[in-house]
């Protein structure tokens, strides 16, 4: 045990993991906040639906040849999320239909894409991480480091300052628009933000994993909380950890990051359901 | 006058649903809307609300929107939503909130006031599901006042409660009713829910627009 402390102590000089604990830790709080956002209004597939998306636009990138993915995956995941999430009333496609559509759809068109084009040796490697998170937690730039930051701080302050607003608005919709607020203008910023956080998660987690860190925190303290803000709070405090802890683990065991980071998250959930039952 | 009606019609993407209506509600009023399922009631309070565009016709209010609250339909609310009494009641205020993120200590103050009106005070640490159908109404109503207190829109309030939760919740509208609270109420329950109707308006064919005692001349 002594030894595995060393260890650890002895990476945790290493600016890369110094970066990883502090780039994860960020996202997950922010995939926790949309939890807290997505789950109420029974809109849990719409991460995972999102993720699929932003891996069919990374393909599409990888395709062009482009310099940099992001140019290309966050318009399109942005576009997608308005779309989905504005779709309600009047839709040409009924809601849960529609997203499975284009879930499905981006996953396949993404990997075709990326078997005709693809210049890289390793092709099934590069889909395998893509999908379920590499180590690139761990090679993450400075740059990237600044950029995650300076989005999760921004994400933050939009769910602290738009807190109420939020409660409203997914509580009672109906209510909010009759008492006079935009409902449609504030779905659109929400989705914006959803997409920005979930196209940097992908790189946590991998897009099969994101959903996962924007469902498990809130639902397990759904299971704890019973006030809005209980859960909200909770849901925060139980997603760093696991984070924190899911990087630790894949450091001193070398297993994936994403795969371990959910694996805390399960394990936390069934702790919780257990507190239910015996509260 | 709170409020007036001028050959409104209503209805979804520019179809009309009704006839013309004339009708018009003073303060201190309580009326009911009664007509049979499609005839178009929900509609109507829907357009009342701002939530659909008129098909054609005028509503003039001499009211603000921050003086209206509003009890929805309740079986529109998620029972397991996690939220305790209070928080639900104060996002009432969410309209009076302005741009400032957080709600002040007279939007809490008011929140607590009209838990207290409606006697559910104790309750207010407790989260939907623990509470009884009629106390869930209570809690509803509370958010409703804090949203506005001059003007109530009730979208069929006691469709989901028993006789004596009913019984209980009408008494309940009527002590607003006769401390100054003018009442809108979309109500299937011709029976017990006119009882203390001062005007009704019947949406159908024929439309009607009256007194409670016209209205039962003609209709019962």
């Amino acid at each position: 045990m002594p030894d595995l402390l060393e260890t650890f102590v002895s990476y945790l000089q290493y600016g890369f993991v110094q970066r990883a604990f502090i780039v994860g830790v960020l996202i997950s709080l922010c995939a926790s906040l949309l939890g807290v956002m997505l789950v109420f209004r029974r809109f849990s597939y719409l991460g995972d639906s999102l993720s699929h998306v932003a891996f069919g636009a990374m393909a599409i990138a990888a395709a062009l040849n482009f310099s940099d993915e992001l140019l290309v995956m966050l318009p399109v995941t942005v576009l997608c999320a308005v779309f989905l999430l504005r779709s309600g009333n009047g839709a040409f496609i009924k809601g849960d239909a529609s997203i499975a559509m284009i879930s499905v759809g981006s996953l396949a068109m993404g990997y075709l894409l990326m078997n005709l084009f693809s210049k890289k040796a390793n092709l099934s490697g590069d889909v395998c991480s893509t999908l379920f998170g590499s180590t690139s937690i761990l090679t993450l730039s400075s740059f990237d480091t600044v950029l995650c930051a300076t989005l999760s701080v921004l994400v933050i302050l939009f769910f602290v300052f738009f807190y109420h607003q939020i409660f409203a608005v997914i509580f009672d919709e109906t209510f909010a628009k009759a008492s006079g607020v935009r409902v449609g203008n504030f779905n659109t910023i929400v989705a914006i933000v959803i997409a920005a956080v979930i196209v940097f998660a992908m790189r946590l987690v991998g897009s099969l994993l994101v959903s996962a860190l924007i469902i498990f925190p809130t639902v397990s303290a759904m299971r704890v909380f019973k006030s809005f803000r209980g859960v909200t709070l909770f849901a925060v405090l139980l997603s760093a950890f696991c984070t924190t802890l899911g990087i630790v683990i894949a450091i001193l065991a070398g297993t994936p990051v994403g795969s371990t980071i959910v694996g805390a998250n399960i394990v936390v959930f069934l702790l919780c359901s257990v507190f239910r039952r015996v509260k | 006058m709170i409020f007036e009606a001028e050959n409104l019609v209503v209805g979804y993407h520019k179809k009309p649903v009704t006839m013309e209506m004339n009708f018009s509600v003073a303060a201190g009023d309580f009326l009911c809307i009664v007509g049979t399922n499609g005839a178009g009631k929900s509609t109507l309070l829907k357009t009342l609300l701002g939530l659909e565009r008129p098909v054609s016709g005028d509503i003039r209010f001499q009211v603000s929107r921050k003086e209206i609250g509003y009890l929805p339909q309740q079986n529109r609310i998620s029972k397991n939503f996690p939220a305790t009494a209070f928080e639900i009641v104060l996002s009432g205020r969410n309209s009076h909130r302005g741009w400032k993120p957080f709600y002040s200590a007279k939007d809490k103050s008011i929140a607590l006031q009209n838990m207290e009106r409606l006697n559910i005070r104790e309750h207010a640490d407790q989260c939907l599901r623990e509470l009884s159908g009629g106390l869930q109404q209570r809690v509803l109503l509370a958010r409703a006042l804090s949203a506005g207190d001059k003007l109530l829109f009730l979208d069929e309030p006691v469709a989901s409660l028993d006789p004596e939760a009913t019984a209980d919740f009408y008494k309940l509208l009527k002590t607003l009713n006769e401390t100054g609270l003018t009442i809108v109420m979309v109500t299937h329950d011709v029976q017990d829910g006119l009882e203390y109707a001062s005007k009704v308006l019947r949406v159908g064919r024929p439309n009607f627009f009256g007194s409670l005692e016209e209205y039962r001349a003609r209709f019962a």
